[in-house]
């Protein structure tokens, strides 16, 4: 019994993936009938037009949604929203191009110290809402909003005023010399033609120490027990204030990473100058809600948005415009939000003591709970 | 003092929407019901009314059209506003998470529609709806003449920034002198005793997530005319800025009037410092203008946020079955 209960919530996400593709489906039918059925097809197949170049795409794309992903989630666990990913992200980014541009000296390490100030540059502009949250009781929605714009004038103002990083012609930061770059450990060679690096091993090892940390240590237990029940977690000992910064610099040293490995894999990814957000964090917040927050099923849930949008790019060959996709995982959010709340509920009412031959039923459509007999079997 | 007008107006532009929003938000958490879509909301009301004043451009004048778009802008924004109240009321789903869906999909949805309806209409495939700028009033008859205020608010006006100080004074006066703003701040504050004393909760949490439907719907619109010629699906963050002009202002409308103003005034500088002598003196670059409301913000956070004057019942849905 206890097992299948520990599937509950993929199977509302599988529902919700359900949804999302129907209703993807009606607006294509909506918008152009004689080419939906095709457009709909290039979505759930164009991942794999060129092979295993798109294979490698789709890992490409997943390596910052995953790693995203995973910072919203971890905050999740602990009761936080992280939706200052984009901050995060755009920190590491910084941290990353000024390791990869300034330090020639670090030679084969170069990328790895870029990778560390990325994940450390993250982790501050994690900790900041965590530290606000824990001893001045400010919301970390705010101030992760906030921070994401700060962190925004503040990269802009600093790449602009640094003329080994700027690159005035492009007003974007400058190429990442090759050297720099994260190695492709032979995935190029694999996946040929596709960008993918080992980033995306990277992005798979972190996931996997994350569940390591949330299900089998102390510490993770007492993180997880905060975000379930403060006061209970409180009065067995666990100081909230204390799981709150780490489980934030934690969620920010992830982002971080992110943007480190996007702008250190030399695949033309620049900072660019312009007032707006990377989309990263953004993206991050639907790939947990997705995996619903466990870090093996943020892999999941990220390579799934990343095969979507790269499907998606096929789209254009029959005259539909890719933002097909983000309506798709919007709705799939959408429906995410209360298809959990239903779960939960659910649940309550099972684990409440019944009588042996008696168990509680649900009703959805008029939001009504019967006692009802089990069958005999 | 022609600098202190020119200001004055340029502030005027970037306030108002900030305004208008920021008050949208105010009464859907103070009737309990946290809304961070207005980012969103805004977006689908811009769309829908600049498409509008896009296919009606020159059968009226300036003004009658604009003010049809604001009731289209509002309209808009109730419907889509809508989608959350039924996740938020309804079926008690965590508010930031069905506001997150939201906000994703309205940039994605006028970029999607705008692409179809320009390839009918205009047979090219952009997703920016264009609008020739009609709108702007250089200046208001008699009103102008008065001193002082006269150059700072009826010169190179919109009528958007009439319809913004009407919204202002509605708000208040709904808010703290009506039935409705009374039993709207309870269910805020404490929705089960509102219930206990006969207000169905629910009714109240859908009006207050409506209007600010309505209003973001129409701060959306705002944003875009002034300071634009087209509409490329984006509103560029200003709905997550009023979320903190609205918690900077503490969720009243005066000091949201205030805090708009802050917020306007700091944007307006970043945008024109250079063509003020004594500021471009300084050499302080425009980043740090504009970082500096978010960074205030932060800052009021920090001496507010212990003792918050936010609505307690905000953002945590109403279950009858509690209690």
């Amino acid at each position: 019994m206890k097992k299948k209960r520990d599937f509950a919530p993929f199977i509302s996400s599988f529902a919700a993936i359900v949804c999302g593709l129907i209703i993807g489906f009606i607006i294509l039918l909506i918008s152009n009938p004689s080419e939906a059925v095709a457009g709909f097809g290039t979505i759930l197949t164009g991942s794999f037009t060129h092979g295993s170049k798109g294979v490698g795409q789709v890992l490409y794309y997943a390596t910052p949604l995953i790693l995203c992903g995973l910072s919203v989630g971890f905050a999740f666990k602990t009761g936080l929203f992280n939706i200052g990913g984009s901050g995060q992200f755009l920190m590491g980014a910084f941290g990353g191009i000024l390791i990869g541009l300034t330090c020639p000296k670090l030679g084969p390490f170069q990328w790895v110290v870029g990778l560390l100030f990325a994940t450390f540059l993250g982790a501050i502009w994690g900790a900041i809402p965590g530290i606000l949250k824990a001893y001045f009781n400010v919301n970390e929605v705010i101030s992760c909003i906030m921070l994401n714009y700060i962190s925004l004038f503040w990269v802009n103002m600093a790449v602009k005023g640094n003329k080994v990083l700027f690159n005035t012609l492009r007003n974007e930061s400058k190429d990442i010399p090759k050297v720099a770059t994260i190695p492709k450990l032979g995935l190029d060679k694999v996946f040929d033609g596709s960008s993918v690096n080992s980033g995306i091993i990277i992005a798979i090892v972190v996931a996997i120490l994350l569940y390591i940390i949330l299900e089998k240590t102390t510490f993770g237990y007492e993180l997880k027990a905060c975000g379930l029940n403060k006061n209970a977690s409180k009065y067995a000992g666990i100081s909230e204030n204390r799981s709150i910064v780490y489980s934030m610099v934690i969620a920010g040293a992830i982002a971080g990473l992110a943007g480190g490995i996007m702008l250190l894999s030399g695949t033309g990814r620049h900072i660019e100058i312009k007032d707006v957000i990377p989309n990263e964090g953004f993206n991050g917040i639907s790939v947990a809600l997705l995996g619903v927050s466990n870090p093996i099923g943020v892999i999941f849930s990220g390579l799934f948005i990343a095969y979507l949008t790269a499907g998606g790019f096929y789209l254009q060959l029959f005259h539909f415009s890719k933002e097909i996709i983000d309506i798709i995982v919007a709705v799939i959010i959408y429906f995410s939000a209360f298809a959990l709340i239903i779960k939960k509920f659910i649940e309550k009412l099972n684990d409440r003591k019944l009588g042996k031959n008696e168990r509680m039923t649900y009703n959805v459509e008029d939001h009504t709970i019967t006692k009802t007999k089990k069958r005999e079997v | 003092m022609e600098l202190l007008y020119f200001l004055i107006q340029q502030t005027l532009l970037f306030m108002i929407p900030l305004l208008i929003v920021a008050l949208g938000g105010m009464f859907s958490e103070r009737s309990g019901v946290v809304n961070i879509a207005l980012e969103g909301i805004m977006v689908m009301g811009a769309f829908t009314s600049i498409f509008f004043i896009n296919l009606t451009q020159g059968t009226m004048s300036g003004n009658i059209q604009l003010i049809l778009a604001i009731l289209i802008a509002s309209v808009t924004g109730i419907v889509f506003s809508l989608f959350h109240a039924i996740a938020a009321v309804n079926l008690k789903a965590d508010q930031t998470i069905s506001a997150t869906a939201l906000n994703m999909f309205a940039p994605a949805f006028a970029v999607f529609i705008a692409r179809i309806i320009n390839g009918i209409v205009y047979n090219k495939n952009v997703q920016q709806i264009e609008f020739i700028n009609t709108f702007r009033m250089t200046e208001v008859p008699i009103l102008s003449k008065i001193p002082v205020l006269g150059d700072m608010l009826f010169r190179n006006a919109y009528i958007t920034t009439y319809v913004g100080i009407l919204i202002l004074i509605l708000s208040s006066i709904v808010l703290y002198k009506t039935k409705f703003g009374l039993r709207l701040r309870a269910c805020g504050e404490n929705p089960h005793a509102a219930n206990t004393a006969g207000i169905k909760v629910e009714r109240i949490q859908y009006a207050g997530v409506m209007i600010s439907g309505a209003l973001a719907g129409i701060g959306g619109l705002v944003f875009v005319v002034p300071t634009s010629t087209n509409f490329n699906a984006t509103v560029s963050g200003y709905g997550f800025l009023a979320v903190a002009v609205l918690i900077f202002g503490q969720w009243k409308p005066k000091y949201i009037l205030l805090a708009s103003f802050f917020f306007g005034f700091m944007k307006a500088l970043s945008n024109s410092y250079a063509s003020i002598p004594f500021l471009f003196a300084l050499n302080i670059q425009s980043n740090i203008y504009k970082m500096i409301p978010y960074i205030a913000t932060v800052l009021v956070l920090i001496f507010t946020s212990k003792k918050s004057a936010a609505p307690r019942a905000s953002g945590i849905p109403f279950d009858r079955m509690q209690r």
